[in-house]
Order: C-alpha cells, then sequence, then structure tokens
C-alpha cells in the first residue's frame, strides 16, 4: 500500500492493536533477536529482588511493534524518519494499540509527517513520538 | 568514539521480524520482495538495534570469561548490573532517519559517538540526567544506511 501526497490529509488516521496479551516469549524472543540480555526483561526472579513485580518488556519491543502500524499506513521501504519517547513500562499481558494521525502533507518532494502514540489495554500511553514518510506524488 | 561491523544476515531479519509478531513477507521471502517496489528482502525499522550483537563492548549480553547479573544459584548475582551504583540507567528516547534501506547480505559498520547530556528534575526520580549516543551505520560503500540516536536517562532512585 502507498498512500499519495494529493489525497493524503492532515488529520488522516490509522489505528492498529499491535500485540495482544503480550507473553513473556515474546520479550525472550525480542531479547534473543535484538541481542539485549538486560536480566530486567527476561529473568522474573532478578527483576523481583531488583523491586520491580516482574519482568517488563524492552522499550526497544514496544517501538518494534508500534513500527508494524507505521509501515502498514506508509508502506514498506517508505519511512525516513521514525522518532519515540517511552513513556510508560509495557508488562507481560499488556495489549498494545498504536494510533497515527497525519500532521502534514507536503508535495515537494511528497512526504507526509505523522504523530505516533502507543495505548495499553487501560487506555494509558506507553510510547510517543512521530514519524516522517515518503509518499508518491 | 568507536566503531564496529554488523553483518546484515537473512536469517537474523526474519527472526527479528518474527520477534516482533510481523509476517510481512517483505523481510523473509526474496520472490515476493522481488516484485515489490523494494526490489528485494530489506530489514524492518528498528532492526539496526540488533547491532549490538556485534559490538564487543556491548555489556547487555554475556560475555565469555566475564562475571554476568542475573540470577543463578541466587536472586542477584554474581556481579552487580552496570551502572548500579550510580543509579539504573533506562532508555528514554530513540530517532532514527533513514537514508537507504537495509539489505541482507551487506556488512555495515556502525560507529558510536556521544552526543549532547543534560539534567532534569524528575517528579519521582530526583535529578534526571540525560545523554545521547549517535551511531551511524554505513555500507562498505561508506554511504550513510541509517543514524540512530539513543537517549539514555538516569536516576538518583528507581523509577517504576
Amino acid at each position: 500500500m502507498t498512500l499519495q501526497a494529493s489525497k493524503l490529509r492532515p488529520g488522516d488516521s490509522h489505528e492498529e492493536i499491535v500485540v495482544e496479551d503480550l507473553s513473556r516469549t515474546r520479550i525472550v524472543m525480542y531479547a534473543g533477536a535484538s541481542g539485549d540480555f538486560q536480566p530486567f526483561h527476561t529473568d522474573e526472579t532478578y527483576a523481583k529482588a531488583r523491586g520491580y513485580p516482574g519482568t517488563f518488556a524492552h522499550g526497544m519491543l514496544t517501538m518494534g511493534l508500534a513500527g508494524k502500524a507505521l509501515t502498514h499506513f506508509v508502506g514498506d521501504g517508505r519511512l525516513l524518519r521514525y522518532r519515540a519517547r517511552f513513556v510508560a513500562q509495557v508488562w507481560p499481558g499488556d495489549s498494545l494499540t498504536t494510533h497515527l494521525t497525519v500532521t502534514q502533507v507536503r508535495a515537494d518532494p511528497p512526504e507526509a509527517d505523522l504523530a505516533m502514540e502507543t495505548r495499553n489495554q487501560h487506555g494509558e500511553p506507553v510510547l510517543s513520538g512521530s514519524a516522517t514518510a515518503r509518499l508518491d506524488p | 568514539m568507536r566503531s564496529h561491523r554488523f553483518p546484515v544476515e537473512a536469517g537474523h531479519i526474519e527472526l527479528f521480524a518474527r520477534a516482533l509478531d510481523d509476517p510481512n513477507p517483505i523481510y523473509s521471502d526474496p520472490a515476493y520482495a522481488a516484485t515489490t517496489e523494494c526490489g528485494g528482502v530489506i530489514a524492518p525499522p528498528t532492526f539496526t538495534q540488533a547491532a549490538e550483537h556485534w559490538d564487543p563492548e556491548y555489556d547487555r549480553r554475556p560475555h565469555h570469561g566475564r562475571a554476568w547479573y542475573g540470577s543463578g544459584r541466587e536472586p542477584i548475582g554474581p556481579a552487580e548490573p552496570p551502572g548500579a551504583s550510580g543509579g539504573l540507567g533506562f532508555h528514554a528516547e530513540q530517532e532514527f532517519e533513514y537514508h537507504r534501506a537495509i539489505r541482507p547480505g551487506e556488512t555495515l559498520c556502525a560507529t558510536i559517538r556521544s552526543g549532547r547530556s543534560w539534567q532534569k528534575q524528575g517528579r519521582r526520580g530526583g535529578t534526571l540526567s540525560f545523554s545521547e549516543t549517535i551511531t551511524e551505520y554505513r555500507n562498505e560503500a561508506g554511504e550513510l544506511v541509517v543514524t540512530a540516536r539513543f537517549v539514555g536517562v538516569g536516576t538518583e532512585n528507581q523509577v517504576t
């Protein structure tokens, strides 16, 4: 799917569930794929001994999950920039929904800026940011 | 400033996409990918994070002959996590600028340098110390592929 600068308008939006009932297994898969083996994310015994209720997701797992909504909306290989701020921790069992809103559309070169917010099942923001994508004319 | 190589392997891209539960064939199927405007398999937007596998100094994986932390026989040990004495380090923000697509088979060079640093008064965590790390990924031709900006935050007290 590709977006056209001539048809896209500020305020256009896309919403997508990027993970449902986040499993500890997925967090372990992300640790293995990314190489980030920080025990807070994968070692329940350790996380509890350090005062946490348990393990929690890597911020970059959340940013990667939210990235699916972006590539589904703007198309593969179309991103020029992607920025995110880690607002709150994501825990096993969380379900995350990413909301994208077009904030600006430019004709030459054809590009769009988007605002991104990812919320958990309680409606609390966990990740917020922005992106820029290349469009068709 | 330091640098390390990042060999981009097809299987690694596929496993990274699988970890994100992303079945998009652009990350795994060369025959499909060849029919798209990408012209071949590419890596997902946050894939350069996996370059840390290849960073010889990366402290979030066990290294041969060095003490690791986490639980084994004891819930904490054998060593404290890096930065534990000076407050816990957290990832505050991340930004990627994409210059070219990442393709399986190429070897990127990651060059890591420090960026700005600043302090802010936190609501719960005492004084927050932010610091930026900029990583530039270049291909064999020296062309810039991705610029990544990591912002870390250290706190005096543990934040939950």
